[in-house]
């Protein structure tokens, strides 16, 4: 079966996913448990309080996922990619169905009984840990059971801010549009779902089950659980450690992904020596995270990103200042960053083509005389950015005939070619800039960072396997934009495969300069 | 009887409780240290409003009621709930802990060390008929219904408090039971000496454990008397108790 020899063949990988996807919802349940608990017990006893935090919580429940990731994400804090933004969702989905269970719990305790504890003597504080709180707990952990197995489902929705976990597998699988991948993450995530479930249902009936007791049935289940969380980390610990692999990572995007691609191909079609992919790993923090931390070997970053975002340095727009900079930086990290491989991914000021033709438009300065007739059309992002449209249109003296259009960045280039707008802000290496016979005009005053792709790899692993380094440096300056262009457009609007189109790209550098 | 003081003395109470119907209407009574007072009355005439006024369960709204010579409102009403063993109903007994366990409960509350809350559950139990090495690690559920009565009241007596309240203790036993339970009862008391005060609907009980009984009716205490002077009596808010006894005692005779 094609999903079950996947799994072996990457096994490490799976493992490695399946252990931050337990991770992910252990962590966030347990908080859940820590905040919804006392939330839920004082909503019991003052329902004039509680009333309000109930709604609250019900309300976060109905949020699609999703749309809770794009909400949570641009905040400061707790906004960005990664585990902690997935977590923070995990845990307010987690919430209802603890606050709502503890409220039933405590209020379902035989009046009788709480009267009872008063009567004796018991403090309100006493009576809640010595009585109410044990008379609720098989409800608790009844919401506890549900909460656990919401966040093994929502949890897989985290792959989309890079936070890992089986998701990975399902979203790889939908943008490689392999039912195979995405069923690697789907089928072992429904599997999990229906053990935890299990484990905890064993426990809450063991705890219901007051005259017999059942407690080594509670501790079974929860030892089964445990163990099944220590194995697989220490599978994938054990899979770490087999170093004679060569670890190939990569962003969540398609040009990642090509990219990861290629340098694996490359290294193995030179070297070889193993390779093991981890591809679509999430945003630049976990992708250099990864890197340090020797998840992976190598990965393609970009100096500008390099420079502003791992290193928070000032903007600097001189090339080969800040491929300078960062090349110590990194080099004080044990990681070596190798010769650009020729492209660079900037933002894209681009008009139509027929536009730059009849006007003779080459750079943005040309545009600006122009561009008082015009309609401009920017991406969210863009337009609030520092570094994007206000100081753009200092640099430039960039003025139009009404404030630029906010829009959705998929279609940002539809709106230029079909004449909506006239100028917008896109990707330098988008595909659709060919298919849409756009025109990218040159920032000759260099207002952008430098965003060229540079090769980062550990120095201990080029150390090692020095044929590895020869390798990577073979397509040093060989990949230019409208290549990049080419495959993104291969893979996006082609739907192929990454890996068929990495490999024809190698194949026709092969032929062009035989060696 | 004048020379005995007040353990719990009601002076003029006023209660008036919306919900149940419940309503104490300057109601004035001793309870004397050491004996055993039988509050008899119809359900609703006001009995548990009475026992939740000794342990501050509820405070009068008019009028005062002093414990130990000192008003309820002005006690640490926690303090004063652990001086005071309670019994109620079957139900009180919580159904997580053991035996050993329920019986600790208000020595735990008072902070004794662990040996000496062993010894003295070890010891109550014991009292009451159910040896500790037997009962004390079972869960309360396992018990029959006697057996949790007989828990109940080694609950708490546990920490040696000088009043007992109990709530239709022996309500919901069979007539064996009961008659059973009522000569342990008069055993442990003539053993502990404990002011006590046992609220019933059922006149047999209250002769069968009152050294005086009070006939409650309409927020008011109709007559408090000895037994055998109830027994007199031509009250006719006392004789409708009486009369299902004396019937029963003519059938017999």
């Amino acid at each position: 079966m094609t999903l079950l020899r996947f799994l072996i063949d990457h096994r490490a990988e799976f493992l490695g996913l399946l252990v931050q996807h337990i991770l992910l919802v252990g962590l966030s349940t347990a908080a859940a448990i820590a905040i919804g608990v006392p939330v839920g017990v004082l909503a019991a006893r003052r329902p004039r309080l509680g009333a309000p935090v109930v709604w609250l919580a019900n309300v976060v429940q109905t949020i699609p996922s999703l749309a809770m990731f794009g909400f949570l994400l641009p905040l400061p804090l707790v906004g960005g990619l990664g585990a902690r933004v997935a977590i923070l969702v995990l845990i307010l989905y987690a919430l209802l169905p603890i606050i709502r269970t503890t409220v039933a719990g405590v209020r379902g305790v035989d009046a009788a009984l709480v009267e009872a504890g008063t009567a004796l003597g018991m403090t309100p504080r006493q009576l809640l840990r010595q009585v109410e709180l044990p008379l609720a707990l098989p409800s608790i952990v009844a919401g506890i059971r549900v909460a656990a197995v919401i966040g093994v489902g929502t949890a897989t929705i985290a792959a989309a801010v890079g936070a890992g976990g089986l998701g990975e597998y399902i979203f790889r699988g939908l943008s490689m549009v392999d039912p195979t991948v995405i069923l690697a993450g789907a089928v072992p995530a429904a599997a999990l779902a229906l053990v935890v479930d299990g484990a905890l249902l064993l426990a809450e009936r063991a705890m219901k089950d007051r005259r017999r007791s059942r407690r080594p049935v509670a501790v079974a289940a929860l030892l089964v659980a445990f163990g099944l969380i220590a194995a697989a980390a220490w599978a994938a610990g054990a899979a770490h450690r087999r170093d004679a692999v060569i670890r190939v990572g990569s962003k969540n995007f398609t040009e990642q992904i090509v990219l990861g691609e290629l340098l694996a191909q490359q290294i193995e079609r030179r070297t070889g020596l193993p390779v093991e992919r981890r591809l679509n790993l999430g945003g630049t923090f976990i992708a250099d995270r990864a890197l340090r931390s020797g998840d992976i070997d190598v990965y393609v970053e970009y100096t500008g990103t390099a420079d502003t975002a791992v290193f928070k340095n000032p903007v600097e727009t001189d090339p080969s200042r800040v491929l300078e900079r960062i090349r110590q930086q990194y080099a004080a990290g044990g990681l070596a960053v190798l010769p650009p491989l020729g492209f660079e991914n900037t933002f894209a000021i681009l008009v139509r083509g027929e536009d730059a033709r009849r006007f003779g438009l080459h750079t943005i300065e040309d545009a600006a005389s122009r561009s008082p007739q015009w309609q401009a059309g920017f991406g969210y992002e863009f337009l609030q950015r520092a570094d994007g449209w206000p100081g753009l249109s200092q640099k430039y003296g960039l003025t139009f005939a009404a404030p630029p259009r906010a829009m959705d960045l998929s279609l940002i280039y539809r709106a230029l070619a079909q004449k909506q707008v006239d100028l917008v802000a896109g990707d330098a290496t988008s595909g659709l800039i060919a298919a849409y016979d756009l025109f990218m005009l040159q920032d000759n005053r260099r207002y952008f960072p430098p965003y060229d792709a540079v090769p980062v790899a550990r120095s201990a692993m080029l150390l090692r396997h020095p044929a590895v380094r020869t390798a990577l440096e073979e397509v040093s300056g060989r990949i230019s934009m409208d290549d990049m262009r080419r495959m993104n457009q291969a893979v996006d609007a082609g739907r192929q495969d990454p890996a068929v189109v990495a490999r024809e790209f190698l194949a026709r550098l092969e032929r062009k300069k035989p060696t | 009887m004048n020379d005995r003081a007040a353990a719990i003395r009601m002076r003029d109470v006023h209660v008036s409780r919306g919900a149940s119907g419940v309503v104490l209407r300057g109601l004035d009574l001793d309870i004397l240290e050491g004996e055993t007072l039988a509050l008899v009355g119809r359900s609703g005439a006001g009995k548990s409003t009475m026992l939740k006024l000794v342990n501050g369960l509820i405070v009068p709204e008019r009028g005062s009621v002093l414990v130990d010579g000192r008003d309820t409102r002005e006690w640490n009403p926690f303090e004063l709930r652990r001086r005071i063993g309670y019994v109620l109903q079957e139900v009180g007994l919580f159904p997580h802990m053991t035996v050993g366990a329920n019986v600790a409960v208000v020595p735990r509350l008072l902070g004794w060390d662990a040996a000496r809350i062993d010894a003295r559950v070890s010891e109550m139990l014991q009292l009451v008929g159910l040896p500790a090495n037997t009962y004390a690690d079972r869960p309360a559920l396992e018990l029959s219904g006697g057996q949790r009565q007989r828990v109940g009241v080694a609950r708490a007596l546990a920490a040696d408090p000088p009043i007992l309240l109990m709530d239709e203790p022996f309500g919901a036993l069979d007539p064996v039971t009961r008659a059973e339970l009522h000569r342990e009862f008069r055993r442990i008391q003539a053993h502990v000496k404990k002011t006590v005060v046992i609220v019933t609907h059922d006149m047999a009980e209250a002769f069968a454990l009152g050294t005086r009984i009070g006939v409650l009716d309409a927020g008011v205490i109709a007559q408090i008397d000895t037994p055998r002077a109830l027994a007199a009596s031509a009250d006719p808010r006392v004789r409708p108790l009486l009369e299902p006894l004396l019937e029963a005692r003519a059938l017999l005779s």
